[in-house]
């Protein structure tokens, strides 16, 4: 690990302007990811700014029926709340279909959402990688793909977003409300939040440079079977090959965010109008765009799937 | 001769100047954005208390609460096995809390209570979970050991606190204390012997769940 310099921000407003105009300057909060990162080198920062001190750990009821997470809330806390478990258990299912109890304990809401790829070549420091090093080439194109994104790929990047708490949030469609260095504030739609590789797979947000997540927002509830459906090597500790978020009306209805396969929550509304009409007629334009590695073929076969079943789970 | 007062006065000059020399480095390194006139040094220092006892370190920032537990205050029961969150050896209690220890920096825990397995029991006076894993043959090479039993304590509490897991059936009813729902959450602690079956039994002992 390289040295760095550390301090606990005092607010807000300090933690912001600390990180202003210093690209070496991180926040860390649960660090789960970051401090796995620092070891190997692949994040080098030479200035933390510890955001843990600063009271963002509550969750509250907002005026029109919805819920503001605190960025600092902890996982295992949001997964537990009373009323997440209620009105929006597609999101306790899916932070607990993820990580292990003692990294849901520490991980954050926003640094949950800040997590990096679990690409092999981005964490092999002896390998190219576009996101850990602009310019120097994709590994995994060509190489060993089997987890890589199908869908929204880029010829310089197919990484997917790890997050399991993502999908849920995609398609709960919560906001993202940040601070930046000015003081001015800004809520950014999930939808927006992430972005895809293009030509710079580095950049995965929105975030500018020192801008500073303080809440994620949801929605007033919109009912529903909520189910969160992730395939995987293992039983459990290991992220998704796939995973299907799916929110299922009475009337068949609904919405449906995929995990696993993209550099972001993978959500197309075109396809959740054929959810009535079943699995295969809304992964056909969920998926349209898929363009896959032969060794990673098999995840659009196994989202229709995972989202067949869990249709069959909601009407069940 | 100086008069005193010069002296000072020169002193103090030496002292500025000093400083501006100190300030000058700091910008032309990579910290520029820092907040003006506050120390930024490569060490922290900070006081926790681990297994009850009250503990000062200065430690460099880099140093994980893993190696601040093992490296400086020599309490080696807690293991560094990965070191990259992945395994559960590094297991430990922060605040009733279990945590990877090698995924937390020790200045993050300034002010928090630690346990460690020597915080939970010792020889002749055996925590509950230390005498079952004991009496059920919970492990062969043993490294896995203080973090399984860290872990298994707290599954218990999580499930007593009404946390629920991926195996939860109800998301809205009380957490269940079954086998199934204590394998689910232990699967963050690996143990390469394969001990998992006398682990189990251990911990349904204590849980009181019927095999």
């Amino acid at each position: 690990m390289r040295a760095f310099t550390y301090e606990r921000a005092s607010s807000v407003e300090a933690a912001a302007q600390a990180a202003a105009g210093n690209r070496e300057a991180k926040f860390i909060a649960g660090g789960t990811n970051l401090l796995d990162l620092m070891k190997l080198e692949i994040e080098t920062p030479t200035h933390l700014i510890d955001v843990n001190g600063l009271g963002l750990d509550t969750i509250e009821a907002t005026p029109d029926g919805g819920l503001r997470i605190g960025a600092m809330v902890r996982n295992t806390d949001l997964a537990s709340h009373e009323v997440v478990r209620r009105d929006y258990g597609l999101l306790s299912r899916a932070l607990l279909a993820g990580a292990s109890g003692q990294l849901r304990n520490k991980a954050t809401t926003s640094g949950n959402l800040l997590q990096r790829t679990r690409c092999p070549y981005f964490y092999d420091t002896n390998q190219p990688c576009n996101k850990r090093t602009p310019g120097s080439g994709c590994s995994a194109i060509g190489g060993y793909s089997r987890q890589n994104a199908v869908v929204g790929v880029s010829d310089a990047c197919i990484a997917t977003h790890p997050s399991d708490m993502a999908i849920a949030m995609r398609a709960l469609d919560a906001v993202v409300e940040t601070v930046k260095p000015d003081g001015s504030k800004r809520a950014i739609p999930m939808a927006d939040f992430h972005r895809l590789p293009g030509d710079t797979p580095h950049i995965e947000t929105v975030l500018e440079q020192g801008e500073f997540i303080t809440a994620v927002v949801l929605p007033a509830p919109i009912g529903g079977k909520q189910i969160y459906r992730k395939v995987r090597d293992r039983a459990s500790y290991a992220f998704a090959l796939i995973s299907v978020g799916a929110i299922i009306q009475p009337d068949g209805t609904g919405r449906v965010a995929v995990g696993g396969v993209a550099h972001k929550p993978w959500r197309v509304e075109a396809a959740e109008a054929e959810l009535p009409k079943g699995a295969r007629a809304t992964a056909s334009i969920l998926l349209a765009d898929a363009r896959p590695t032969e060794q990673n073929r098999f995840k659009v076969d196994l989202v229709e799937r995972a989202l067949g079943a869990a249709i069959a789970e909601a009407k069940g | 001769m100086q008069s005193p007062i010069e002296l000072e006065i020169s002193r103090r000059n030496l002292i500025v100047s000093s400083a501006a020399a100190v300030a000058v480095t700091g910008v032309a390194g990579k910290a520029a954005a820092q907040p003006a006139g506050r120390a930024m040094n490569l060490t922290t220092k900070l006081s926790f208390t681990v297994n009850g006892e009250r503990r000062e370190l200065d430690v460099d920032n880099r140093t994980t609460l893993l190696d601040a537990l093992r490296e400086h205050l020599h309490l080696t029961g807690t293991k560094k096995g990965c070191d990259h969150g992945q395994c559960g050896a590094c297991t430990v209690m922060v605040d009733g809390r279990r945590v990877n220890s090698c995924l937390s920096l020790a200045v993050m825990h300034d002010g928090d209570q630690v346990t460690t397995i020597e915080g939970l029991g010792e020889p002749g006076n055996l925590h509950p979970m230390q005498a079952a894993f004991v009496k059920h043959d919970g492990f062969q090479c043993g490294y896995c050991t203080p973090g399984q039993i860290c872990s298994s304590i707290a599954v218990i509490e999580e499930i007593k606190a009404n946390i629920p897991s991926h195996v939860t059936g109800d998301l809205t009813a009380q957490a269940q204390m079954t086998a199934h729902e204590v394998r689910e959450r232990m699967s963050g602690n690996i143990c390469r012997c394969g001990a998992y079956s006398n682990i189990l039994d251990a911990i349904s002992e204590v849980a009181g769940i019927k095999a």
